[in-house]
């Protein structure tokens, strides 16, 4: 019987008591629900809070005030900070230009980024698709064996890298003992190596959530399709790939935002000459002393990620709707 | 089927086709003939092999030996997507993003034809399924009857010569599924397509084919027509999986042209129908169905005799189990008449008569 039942049947001054009693029963217990479910978010917020949100407040804060020569910032307003991001001012004759060579390591970030999400994609697609056709008592250790590298420290696998490509290194080595150069190709500190580098350490985050996608597929549609005269080709993009799209678009995120912000890779392969926007930042507050500098590029990062993130999910939605 | 939708159907042939998977043999060299036109089924337990047999027939299973043959061309090493056969999925596998006539279209722009070209050509098929209305919903809106259309109508657009269909009706509840038989078996008629027909159920066999393979573990035990599988089954297995059974030992006594005399348990002697391919064996097993005889009130005269143990009743029909003189059980099913009430006493003394031709002996 609900509160309402026992109210309308009442006649007596009694019974809607007992009924107005139950039903304030009633809200307090789901009062006490929504209290404890509240309370296991908590552990969540606070580490949320301390480690993200407010460390970004900071960062914020910090982006509009004045650098310290010395490293740290001087508690006076000051957008000198965001100016320099996009301008710079000549020594000499105080004329303002844009800041060339900020724009061009934001713009070369971007390309990397991209390339790189491009890059693990041509390659991790067919890979995770091999993992999902596999038995299933077989995925489990090629799962494993893509997750190895992730055993090792970045900065040992980064200089693995290193290794493989520089001026005597392996490939190089085997080129001209192949007799097919003669003499070693440039290849370390130069975008090619922090591309080389990115999509390397970056593989497994794409082949995870396209395997995630893929491990779902039912084959059975893919043979539909070849069954009604498609080629594999026409299998693929009418039929896998828009399945798989869940894991396209993880995936292309889970390359793309460390891309942005890497700074081991391109610190080691790129050789400091390279440089993208996570050494920038890096530079800023370490030699050039100039944290709000640092900080405002730091946020630049960041609307980039959302602008771009927003704008990918926007696009990959919008042709859902064609057909939903 | 509207004039623009004249199909016509390719006989298939399996030559000594086999196939082996690692140490598990799922079909044993088979051959079989299914001609032009025909709606054959091929029906048996799960792992029995029928599936096997239909994916080498579409494509995606080439035989470990022999050959397939669709319209008299060999198949081996052409792959499913340049064969004209359209298989229709055990789960139907409809594209669960393309709205209903992209998805019976998708055969048609696989093969390059233009938009509005398919779109013309889906509508009819959509029309002839009676779908018309439902064609820019996804195949996750529609209901279990309305999908199982379109993959009918999937299957259609691309004008197969042969239909394979793997036991597309078994997700469906009883009504549907009557009507979803009653709707294939018109499509056939109109198309002239042949239809082969994957099935465990053996009502839905009897009830569509012209013809039926009966298979287990890999084999096919008897091809032929409801009628002779269902009345003159040649082996314990085909008598057991289709419709219920009396079995019985029997010696036989003398055999001419295909009738054989036989002694029974009872030692009463009887004519029964022989199986090809078996002479001369002594002792068999015979098969009696439980239609095909009827009770007698007087044991003396019939040919079987025992204690009626129990009568079940079920409405069209009354089921009576007899226990016979030799020990086994027999069940005798009859029909439930108007103002023919028999009465018989559970407990009582009673016979059997068998109809003519009642009695088949069966191979094994």
């Amino acid at each position: 019987m609900t509160a309402s039942d026992a109210t309308a049947r009442s006649g007596t001054s009694a019974d809607a008591e007992a009924a107005g009693s139950y039903r304030s029963l009633v809200e307090d217990a789901q009062r006490r629900e929504i209290r404890n479910k509240r309370l296991l978010a908590t552990p969540a917020l606070v580490v949320l809070f301390f480690a993200a949100s407010g460390p970004l407040l900071i960062v914020l804060l910090y982006s509009f005030l004045a650098p310290d020569p010395y490293g740290g910032v001087e508690w006076e307003f000051s957008t000198q900070g965001w100016f320099k991001v996009f301008f710079q001012v000549d020594i000499f004759d105080d004329t303002v230009s844009l800041a060339d060579a900020h724009l061009s390591i934001l713009w070369r970030s971007v390309q990397l980024s991209f390339l790189t999400t491009l890059l693990t994609f041509v390659f991790g697609f067919p890979t995770a698709y091999f993992i999902a056709t596999r038995p299933v008592k077989y995925r489990e250790l090629w799962l494993f064996l893509i997750t190895i590298p992730f055993w090792t420290n970045l900065l040992i696998r980064t200089f693995a890298i290193m290794e493989v490509i520089r001026a005597e290194g392996l490939i190089n080595q085997a080129l001209i003992a192949l007799d097919i150069i003669e003499e070693p190709i440039q290849m370390l500190y130069t975008d090619f190596a922090i591309l080389i580098g990115m999509a390397y350490v970056y593989l497994p985050l794409m082949v995870l959530p396209l395997y995630a996608s893929m491990e779902k597929l039912d084959f059975r549609l893919v043979e539909a399709a070849y069954d009604l005269y498609a080629t594999r080709f026409q299998a693929l993009r009418r039929v896998i790939v828009p399945l798989v799209k869940p894991g396209i678009i993880a995936g292309s995120i889970l390359v793309f935002i460390p891309s942005l912000g890497a700074y081991v890779t391109p610190r080691v392969l790129g050789g400091g000459k390279k440089m993208m926007l996570g050494n920038l930042i890096e530079l800023q507050f370490g030699q050039g002393r100039n944290w709000p500098l640092g900080a405002a590029l730091s946020i630049t990062l960041l609307i980039i990620v959302m602008v771009a993130l927003i704008a990918y999910v926007r696009n990959t939605t919008k042709s859902d709707v064609r057909h939903g | 089927m509207r004039a623009a939708t004249a199909m016509r159907g390719k006989d298939v042939v399996l030559d000594g086709v086999s196939m082996v998977f690692g140490d598990f043999t799922a079909v044993h060299p088979t051959d079989l003939e299914i001609k032009a036109g025909e709606f054959f089924s091929i029906l048996g337990p799960s792992g029995c092999g029928k599936t096997t047999i239909l994916r080498m027939i579409s494509g995606f299973l080439e035989p470990t030996t022999g050959r397939v043959l669709i319209g008299g061309d060999d198949m081996a090493g052409i792959g499913p997507n340049r064969r004209p056969t359209a298989l229709i999925f055990q789960n139907l596998a409809l594209f669960p993003l393309m709205p209903v006539w992209e998805n019976v279209a998708f055969g048609l722009e696989a093969r390059g034809v233009g938009k509005k070209q398919r779109r013309e050509r889906a509508m009819e098929l959509i029309d002839m399924v009676a779908l018309r209305g439902q064609e820019e919903k996804l195949p996750g809106d529609l209901s279990g009857g309305q999908r199982q259309r379109v993959a009918i109508a999937r299957a259609l657009a691309v004008e197969p010569a042969v239909l394979l269909l793997d036991e597309p009706l078994s997700a469906l509840d009883l009504k549907l599924r009557k009507e979803m038989q009653i709707e294939l078996k018109r499509l056939q008629h109109e198309t002239g397509i042949t239809f082969i027909f994957v099935t465990h159920d053996q009502e839905e066999a009897l009830t569509m084919s012209d013809r039926i393979a009966v298979m287990n573990n890999g084999r096919i035990l008897q091809v032929g027509s409801p009628r002779e599988i269902y009345d003159h089954p040649s082996e314990r297995f085909v008598a057991n999986f289709i419709g219920d059974t009396n079995l019985m030992e029997a010696e036989i006594i003398s055999v001419s042209n295909g009738t054989a005399r036989l002694r029974l348990p009872s030692g009463t002697e009887t004519d029964a129908d022989m199986p090809e391919g078996l002479d001369d064996a002594k002792k068999v097993t015979v098969v009696v169905r439980p239609e095909h005889a009827r009770l007698a009130a007087d044991a003396g005269e019939a040919t079987l005799s025992g204690t009626l143990e129990n009568i079940v009743y079920f409405g069209t029909d009354t089921h009576y189990h007899v226990r016979l003189d030799a020990g086994e059980l027999f069940t005798i099913r009859a029909q439930n008449l108007r103002g023919r009430d028999e009465t018989h006493e559970s407990g009582s003394r009673i016979g059997i008569h068998l109809g003519d031709r009642a009695v088949q002996v069966l191979k094994d």
